[in-house]
């Protein structure tokens, strides 16, 4: 009879942070460019060059350590971390261990069972990113790009509360939603502006004492991460049952092969001598600077849901689908401001945009059509100047290419016939047409006047209100 | 006269009057470079070719400022020396180490663009101990340099190129950097005059870093006066530097003057106890005699913490060099072993064939004094010393305006008699790394010289950002000796 056991799990989350330039040069942060590119005396390590801190990546990672409710260190520094690999241009990387810029926080989760549950954060601390190494198979030799190096990242490190992969993505969809209402990044797993490194142990329910853990790396999707936790979950608890023991190591996943293999164990651990950067004072935060931050602290998703709640009559489902993104939100709302109608726009948004979007796998930032069109087109649809169906049609070339529905409309001739002469005209031809639907419909089969109204419609090359149209057959058919 | 015995100063104000050209006060530079330095060795790089045509074009220059001539710097046209761990944008900057034999510099230091933009003419790069690690100039992969006053003597170090290249004539002002006394220690033993400024005073921008939080660039020159009007060029914030400092300098050359009345000067009397050459203390206790005779109030007292000073000072120094050096890799530029057999013999192979031994020596007894299990009884340690060295010089500036004191413990030793025992060279930076520690400026004036005719120097400490006071003394004192 196995034991019953009970997975911890702390997180080490990267993010980047979404500065127009990197943490200690004026070299651009944008991604792609032609390799070495982006680059200074400064990122490529040359002699002499000195980092000077970039004081928008300080004001992001207070920001953040705000929201997530840490203490903010009010004399914090740099610290070298120092180790020799050809991404890191100088051989150390500027970081912080001895005071990292935010400490003892926390953000609230919603677990499997639907309750709230508090995830301690141990710290947040500052960073820059190394360069990119690729190897070059054909000249048999490995190239450095320095256009990532000295990209700003703050380090989120979690103390061990968590006990499942559901509570893992759980906090980190917390986390990106926090951060990108924030400003502070976009927080996409999958283009590496948010990268969690998973500290996975297990113990017997009841136990006290914590297993040894192991790390994880390389969980590029939420996807990797529930299959990574719960393959090393059952990795440990296999060589617990069988005797053997649990190493401390780094682990690598490898997610097509749904297995992992170990990087390097505690044994060789390197010892990176971090010390004081002479080259940065100690960073001094302000009362003003807080207060600065504070107050540009925009409206998060808690208060945007509870708003929402109050002002419109929406959904709570849709509430928390819209609010889940804040490029959404902004999407939402900005409509609204124009057509007045929120939930015309929230079942939009619901309906047309998210089917295209997952269609398509378009993110909300990517979203071409502006929120003005669109209300727009909900106005030409309110106003009956078109039906619904060819609002859908029209928005399906929208979502791809923005463009003014007005104009459209009235370029392509698209509006609805609203002259009741010429559509009798037609309804007068389709009931001559089918006239066993007719007869159907006056023997009591109601369902028959569907085709009746399809038909009229299709004669009308879509440009009439179907309820117009089922109006004026009932009328005719009387 | 010959053109080469000018001041910078008189020789600008000489080109200013139309009496001497540039590119003639350049070549004269050049060829007495050419006669000389095959004995002194002062030069890593000669920038002939470079200095003519920036000559030629300030030439130019002055001819469109005719009339108008104050308008253009008190140094304009005048041929400097800048110290090879300074980077000059396409001159080859080699820390006089195998390691950057063949690494050119792809930016200019903050220091070298302002003095470029103010008309001086960089004729080339001096020799120094490699990293600027050493005491004697002994430690260059380039060559000893030899003092000029007696050529079987070094010219002192780490700055021993710029020194020795002024007291030669080969150039009017150098540029030095000073991370325990390399500027002010060859000043003395060639006979020339050095300015460590306060820490920030300087943009450090383009210096390659020994100890990132002792490191200063400073001017070297003929007198005090040519010093002051290079440190206005080359002073004030720069925003490359996070260290410098933001704040106003003044006029630092408008600071020569001769007044020291009622000026107090305190005399440390532990820098006159044991193992200070006998001639070397007559000679400074006779400057301050000097400078008392002029009105200024001289006092002995008791600094403190003397004896901590060095091993706090290798300690911190050692630490930040070791990773600073780190990336000297062979990966980016500069010197990469021929071959090997991957990553990690690569950068073993080619930082070994790379570093000389004074070197080496730095960076492993940094690496160590850093290393998980001795930071907090070595580094740290160290920067709690440090920090009651700061104290113990923070009380005496509340006594004295400037503290009075030799330079080293003897004139320069001969060639070869220093480097066979390190911890002996160690020690004879003694007097000069207490300013690096606590961050304040320091000048080294020459007082005098021994019974073989060696340069002695006196030294001058300052409060933070008083550069001025130590200006007005040295200045009143270097015309009280004439």
């Amino acid at each position: 009879m196995s034991k019953e056991y009970e997975t911890v799990i702390g997180l080490e989350v990267h993010v980047e942070l979404a500065t127009k330039t990197k943490i200690f040069c004026g070299c651009s942060t944008a991604f792609g460019g032609e390799p070495n590119t982006h680059t200074c005396p400064v990122c490529t390590g040359m002699p002499g060059s000195l980092p000077v801190l970039n004081k928008q990546v300080l004001k992001y990672a207070i920001a953040v350590g705000l929201a997530t409710n840490c203490e903010i260190t009010r004399f914090s520094q740099f610290d070298r971390k120092n180790y020799f690999y050809p991404d890191n241009p100088q051989n150390y990387q500027i970081s912080q261990l001895y005071m990292p810029i935010c400490r003892d926080g926390h953000v609230e989760i919603e677990n499997e069972a639907g309750e709230t549950k508090k995830v301690r954060i141990h710290e947040i601390h500052m960073e820059e990113d190394a360069g990119k190494l690729t190897h070059d198979d054909f000249y048999d030799c490995t190239l450095v790009d320095y256009n990532r190096s000295g990209v700003p990242l703050i380090e989120i490190v979690s103390e061990p509360d968590m006990r499942s992969a559901e509570e893992v993505i759980s906090y980190l969809e917390t986390l990106r939603t926090t951060i990108s209402y924030l400003g502070a990044s976009d927080c996409k797993l999958n283009e590496g502006s948010m990268r969690a490194d998973v500290n996975i142990s297990v113990r017997p329910v009841g136990e006290k004492a914590f297993g040894t853990r192991t790390e994880m790396k390389n969980l590029n999707s939420f996807r990797a991460i529930t299959h990574a936790i719960e393959g090393e979950r059952a990795r440990q608890i296999d060589l617990l049952e069988s005797g053997e023991k649990v190493v401390q190591e780094t682990r690598r996943w490898d997610d097509i092969k749904g297995e992992s293999y170990p990087m390097r164990s505690k044994e060789d651990a390197q010892d990176y001598r971090y010390f004081p950067d002479p080259d940065l004072p100690p960073i001094e935060v302000s009362d003003e600077l807080l207060e600065e931050i504070r107050a540009a602290k925009p409206e998060m998703r808690p208060e945007k849901m509870k708003r929402y709640k109050d002002e419109y009559d929406i959904p709570e489902y849709d509430i928390g689908i819209i609010t889940s993104n804040k490029h959404l939100a902004d999407l939402f709302e900005e409509t609204t401001d124009v057509c007045k109608q929120p939930k015309k726009v929230s079942n939009w948004i619901m309906g047309e945009i998210l089917r295209l979007m997952k269609e398509t796998e378009t993110d909300p930032e990517n979203l071409v059509f502006s929120p003005e069109n669109l209300a727009k087109l909900i106005l030409l649809v309110e106003q009956k100047v078109i039906n619904n169906n060819m609002a859908k049609s029209i928005f399906e070339k929208m979502f791809s290419e923005d463009f003014d529905p007005e104009k459209y409309v009235e370029e392509h001739g698209l509006k609805t016939v609203a002259d009741d002469g010429a559509l009798r005209k037609c309804i007068e031809q389709v009931l001559i047409d089918n006239p066993k639907s007719v007869e159907d419909f006056k023997a009591g089969k109601d369902k028959a006047i569907g085709f009746l109204v399809g038909q009229t419609m299709k004669a009308m090359k879509g440009k009439a209100d179907p309820s117009a149209v089922n109006e004026m057959l009932r009328e005719l058919m009387k | 006269m010959s053109i080469l015995d000018y001041s910078a100063l008189e020789l600008s104000k000489e080109i200013k009057a139309g009496n001497i050209g540039v590119a003639e006060a350049t070549k004269a530079v050049l060829d007495h470079i050419n006669n000389t330095d095959k004995n002194i060795n002062a030069f890593i790089t000669v920038a002939d070719e470079r200095a003519l045509q920036k000559a030629e074009s300030l030439q130019k220059q002055l001819a469109e400022y005719r009339g108008k001539e104050a308008e253009l710097s008190p140094l304009f046209g005048v041929p400097f020396a800048v110290k090879d761990n300074i980077c000059v944008k396409n001159m080859r900057t080699t820390c006089a180490s195998k390691i950057l034999g063949n690494f050119v510099p792809t930016y200019d230091a903050t220091v070298v663009s302002r003095l470029e933009s103010a008309g001086a003419v960089i004729i080339g790069k001096t020799n120094m101990d490699e990293f600027a690690m050493g005491s004697t100039s002994e430690t260059s992969a380039f060559g000893i340099t030899k003092n000029p006053a007696d050529t079987d003597c070094v010219p002192g170090g780490s700055s021993g190129g710029s020194a020795a290249a002024i007291a030669s004539g080969m150039a009017y002002g150098a540029l030095g950097s000073d991370t325990g006394g390399s500027i002010r220690q060859p000043a003395s033993y060639c006979g020339v005059v050095g300015l460590k400024p306060t820490y920030g005073r300087v943009s450090r921008y383009g210096l390659i870093a020994y100890g990132s939080s002792l490191d200063q660039i400073g001017p070297m020159g003929k007198n005090v006066e040519d010093v002051a009007a290079i440190l206005d060029i080359i002073a004030g914030h720069d925003k490359n530097d996070a260290t410098s400092a933001d704040l106003e300098g003044g006029c630092f050359a408008d600071a020569c003057v001769e007044d020291v009345k009622g000026l107090k000067i305190g005399i440390p009397k532990g820098y006159f106890a044991e193992g200070l050459d006998g001639k070397v203390k007559e000679t400074v206790l006779a400057a301050a005699k000097t400078l008392e005779e002029k009105g200024a109030i001289i006092e002995e007292f008791d600094l403190g913490f003397e004896e901590y000073a060095i091993p706090a000072y290798y300690t911190i120094a050692s630490a930040e060099a070791s990773s600073n050096l780190e990336r000297f890799d062979g990966i980016k530029y500069g010197y990469r072993t021929k071959e090997f057999n991957g990553l990690h013999n690569m950068y073993k192979k080619t930082r070994s064939e790379g570093f000389g031994p004074e070197v080496k020596r730095r960076i492993m007894l940094g690496s160590f004094v850093l290393s998980s299990g001795y930071y907090d009884a070595y580094y740290l340690k160290a920067l709690k010393v440090r920090a009651l060295i700061k104290e113990a010089f923070d009380r005496a500036f509340e006594k004295y305006d400037v503290i009075l004191g030799p330079v080293a413990p003897t004139t320069a030793p001969k060639i070869g008699t220093s480097l066979t025992d390190p911890l002996k060279m160690y020690l004879g930076d003694i007097y000069t790394i207490s300013a690096n520690l606590c961050g304040i400026p320091a000048i080294s004036v020459p007082c005098g010289s021994d019974d073989s005719g060696m340069p002695i120097g006196l030294q001058l400490m300052g409060k933070m950002f008083d550069e001025k006071t130590l200006i007005r003394t040295a200045y009143t004192f270097e015309k009280a000796r004439v």
